[in-house]
């Protein structure tokens, strides 16, 4: 499993290469990809349908309980299946859509990556695992988002995902660790399979807040809905996955999978009905308010994903049933109509719904795909998004809160219904528009997804029993925590759903015939009001002008400033502890000393002393040389003649560095501060020596631990073969230690040498511009 | 700097030190000393070295860019954490062969290697940082 899941990964990098070497049939031979993945995953069907849970594990950091653990049950399956079904269309089509563009290769890179991501994400067993998938598909997004990078509003479409998304990852982080904290395990099926521990637990309602974070950013709940239409800046094959089955869903996925864990409770319900029913319709309203294709399908999306929430956030069997049926019914039809939308602009040069009509001539391929997805999608039977949205009545006529969210999804679903029609109907329609390009039918990749997708939505409504008994039933049972039998069927005789369903189309017809005024009341009544788009805007200019102000007073460039904050911090930190906690101070022992080591304490004073009252800087560094050198004697009387040898040693070369860097700063002659700093800075420093002093004795009269100090001693010689126990820390007890410091030691030489370079650099074109 | 006596005795002291450091690295493991000492004692053979005859003379003497030789250090300090994987052990395990033919090499280890590369790096970074310094100073 793992290298099934890598493959992706593996392949991605070869892309740029397979574009190179096979020019015009990239799409297919990189299509082979994820078309043999979704043969992998054929496999588990029938094991899985019959109630199998298949876990495959590869030890990662096992120290830690993290593992690359990964499970197939009904949830992943169906998911793993869109994903790699849908991301072989995607491919071929990416590749004739981008077919000029010079860095086709490079997008096939990040699509294939964001596959693997995806997979990774919805097959993971392990929270770790889990959430580094999570932050992957985030990431491969943003790549995907920005893939036009010269264009503006393409950057800030992808920054925007990221930071959103991203943001939500982290909530999403502590959220999982928490579980892990309450549960015991890392492992998710071991957690979910713990009945009501997280519920009962203290810590729930931060478990939940944490995960909703995570779930409610990533599928562009309200008040996240900004993103996803934004993202639509991408390239249209980018929408059509993104959208579909992978980016947007995965938090759907998540809010599934952790149901039998986190949800039932009157919290969960609450949250996920209120934020899906109010994302559900502001998305379905402000697809009507727009003319571009895309734009209008993106809110749809929004519409949709609210929808799943409010269905997962009901919670009870019909309503899970209900939202795995849609789920299926969802990808289906929204891939189709993503991809025939980009065939559209890319035929015509256009996606302003009010210019297109008329295309069915010249594109039938794809205005029959566009059309079919477009009924399933307006929920007509007997294609499969009519049961889904009958199973959705069913739901939410069994409560709770009935009246209340019956009426959301008729009227969310009326304007869907509307939006429907405008996206897969009316350009293909009427009397040929004027368009930008003469409107002409793409190459078989172009059209091939889109049908297949369409007529599998259409072959699922009557086939209802195979998508029931092998993919919504498995996956509801998984979503359930506990088998569920499911029966979809299109006719269930006279009922309310039915009649639900009746009003749905007439009021969504109605709606449709006045869509162009309607757009236009709506643009008036709300064309101006402040949005959370806007907010983000604010939050990201707040955020940089504190930046910026901060800046400001730290960094102000003049190393004086800089060391008296630090000093001024370093001085602050050492008495509050004393004044704040009132802790008193030890009365210091001072040990019995030697003469000779006396004669090294006046040298250190006289040094001290020397630094103070020098009155040039070359003699101030070589005062600081006498300093250092007492120090060493020091350590030389106290039998560490290591240490005084590096003492001496890192003295000599300062003072030689010191003066070399002394010699490149504007000398002024004397370096003599007046009274004013020196008031200033006189408390400070008296008050470091000062504390630092009765720090160190408080220390040192405290029993000396020697238990490392024993550890090394004894071991040196047994263990690693050296009597210096100084040496045989550093190169072997602790050596990573010692290799992260070589490693700082290197990156801090190369840092030096770059900024003199870019010094000098400047002072040369400062130079040149003088004359 | 044109001191006479300091350009006279620099070879040998530059040579003696340099010899001496590498004396010290490599005695590191049971006498005071390692490559902590013995790099900083070798830098400040090099730094003797440009202040006496220049920086270029010093780049020269050095045929590698001293920043090279702390990247090699590095690198070569991470070869020696490396090779304990190759036999099982965590990362940076020190590895030890006692050869018994040559009665004199008492020992061949990773642990060496590692201090060889700590040397390089000192001797690297800290050179590389003086002779910037004096270039453009």
């Amino acid at each position: 499993m793992l290298f099934v899941l890598l493959a992706p990964f593996v392949i991605a990098v070869l892309a740029p290469m397979v574009r190179q070497l096979t020019g015009s049939f990239t799409g297919w031979v990189l299509a082979l990809l994820p078309a043999s993945l979704f043969v992998y995953f054929c496999q588990f069907i029938e094991p899985v349908g019959s109630g199998e849970v298949l876990r495959f594990s590869t030890e990662w950091i096992p120290s830690a309980g993290i593992n690359l653990s990964f499970y197939v049950d009904g949830l992943s399956l169906l998911f793993a299946l869109l994903i790699s079904g849908i991301g072989t269309f995607i491919v071929l089509y990416a590749a004739a859509y981008l077919k000029r563009h010079a860095d086709l290769g490079r997008f096939l890179m990040f699509i294939l990556m964001f596959m693997g991501s995806m997979l990774g994400l919805v097959l993971s067993d392990n929270v770790v695992t889990l959430f580094v998938f999570w932050e992957l598909t985030s990431i491969t997004s943003f790549l995907l988002i920005g893939f036009n990078h010269d264009k503006a509003k393409s950057r800030r479409a992808a920054v925007q995902a990221l930071a959103v998304t991203g943001g939500g990852g982290l909530a999403l982080l502590a959220g999982l660790l928490l579980m892990a904290h309450v549960g015991g395990s890392m492992e998710l099926s071991e957690l979910l399979a713990q009945g009501d521990l997280f519920k009962e637990n203290p810590l729930y309602l931060s478990i939940l807040i944490l995960v909703l974070a995570g779930a409610f950013t990533k599928s562009a709940q309200a008040p996240f809905h900004f993103w996803l239409p934004n993202a639509m800046e991408a390239p249209t094959p980018v929408s059509a996955f993104l959208h579909s089955a992978t980016m947007v869903k995965a938090g759907v996925y998540l809010l599934a999978r952790m149901n039998p864990g986190l949800g039932g409770t009157e919290i969960w319900q609450v949250l996920l009905v209120v934020f899906g029913g109010a994302t559900f319709l502001i998305g379905s309203f402000l697809a009507l308010r727009n003319t571009d294709l895309k734009l209008i399908l993106a809110q749809t999306t929004v519409a949709s994903l609210g929808l799943l929430v409010l269905l997962i956030g009901l919670g009870h069997d019909k309503a899970i049933q209900a939202a795995m049926a849609y789920l299926l019914a969802h990808a289906l039809f929204k891939g189709a109509l993503f991809m025939a939308a980009g065939s559209v602009d890319h035929g015509t040069g256009t996606r302003d719904v009010s210019k297109l009509s008329g295309l069915a001539r010249a594109m039938p391929l794809t205005a029959a795909a566009s059309l079919i997805a477009a009924l399933s999608m307006s929920g007509l039977p007997p294609f499969f998004g009519f049961i889904a949205k009958e199973f959705a009545y069913k739901a939410s006529l069994d409560g709770p809160w009935t009246l209340e969210v019956t009426s959301v999804l008729v009227i969310g679903n009326a304007l869907l219904f509307a939006a429907a029609f405008l996206v897969g109907a009316k350009p293909f329609f009427g009397s040929p528009g004027e368009t930008p390009k003469q409107p002409k039918e793409g190459s078989v990749s172009l059209w091939l997804g889109p049908i297949v997708l369409s007529v599998l939505g259409l072959i699922a409504g009557p086939g209802n029993d195979i998508a029931d008994s092998y993919f919504v039933g498995p996956a509801a049972s998984a979503v359930r925590g506990g088998a569920m039998e499911v029966d979809l069927y299109l006719w269930g005789g006279i009922e309310l759903p039915l009649a639900l369903s009746a009003a749905t189309i007439a009021l969504g017809a109605l709606v449709f015939a006045v869509s162009s005024s309607l757009r236009r009341a709506l643009n008036s009544l709300f064309g101006k009001v402040w949005g959370p788009d806007q907010g983000y805007d604010q939050f990201m200019d707040g955020l940089m002008g504190l930046a910026r102000a901060l800046t400001g007073v730290l960094q102000t460039g003049s190393l004086r400033r800089y060391l008296l904050i630090s000093f001024g911090i370093v001085a602050a930190a050492l008495i509050a502890p004393t004044l704040v906690l009132g802790e008193a101070l030890e009365r210091p022992i001072i040990p019995p000393a030697d003469f000779y080591i006396w004669g090294v304490g006046v040298l250190t004073v006289i040094g001290g002393l020397a630094i103070v009252l020098a009155r040039s800087r070359l003699v101030a560094i070589l005062s600081t040389g006498v300093l250092g050198l007492a120090v060493a004697f020091v350590f030389l009387l106290f039998g560490a003649p290591d240490l005084a040898f590096t003492q001496l040693m890192v003295e000599t070369l300062s003072v030689v560095i010191l003066a070399l860097v002394i010699m490149r700063l504007p000398v002024d002659g004397k370096d003599w501060r007046g009274a004013p700093r020196a008031l200033r800075d006189i408390p400070i420093a008296a008050t470091i020596g000062v504390a630092v002093t009765v720090l160190l004795f408080s220390i040192t009269s405290q029993p000396l631990d020697l238990t490392l100090s024993e550890y090394f001693a004894e071991r040196s010689y047994t263990e690693a073969y050296g009597r210096n126990i100084v040496n045989v820390i550093l190169v072997d007890f602790r050596a990573l230690d010692t290799f992260g410091e070589i490693a700082v030691v290197v990156i801090a030489g190369v840092a030096v040498l770059g900024l003199l370079a870019a010094g000098s650099r400047r002072t040369e074109s400062e130079a040149e511009r003088r004359p | 700097m044109n001191s006479l006596i300091l350009r006279t005795a620099t070879p040998f002291l530059v040579g003696l030190t340099v010899l001496f450091s590498i004396y010290v690295l490599l005695r590191g493991h049971n006498e005071p000393g390692g490559g902590f000492i013995g790099g900083l004692m070798g830098a400040s053979a090099f730094a003797t070295y440009a202040i006496a005859e220049g920086v270029s003379a010093t780049r020269r003497a050095l045929v590698v860019p001293p920043i090279s030789i702390a990247g090699f250090g590095l690198f070569a300090a991470g070869v020696s954490g490396l090779m304990s994987i190759a036999f099982g052990d965590a990362f940076l395990t020190g590895q030890w062969w006692f050869p018994d033919f040559n009665p004199d090499l008492k020992y061949i280890s990773t642990v060496v290697l590692f201090d060889i590369g700590v040397y390089l790096v000192v001797v690297g970074a800290i050179v590389g940082i003086i002779c910037a310094l004096e270039e453009d100073g």
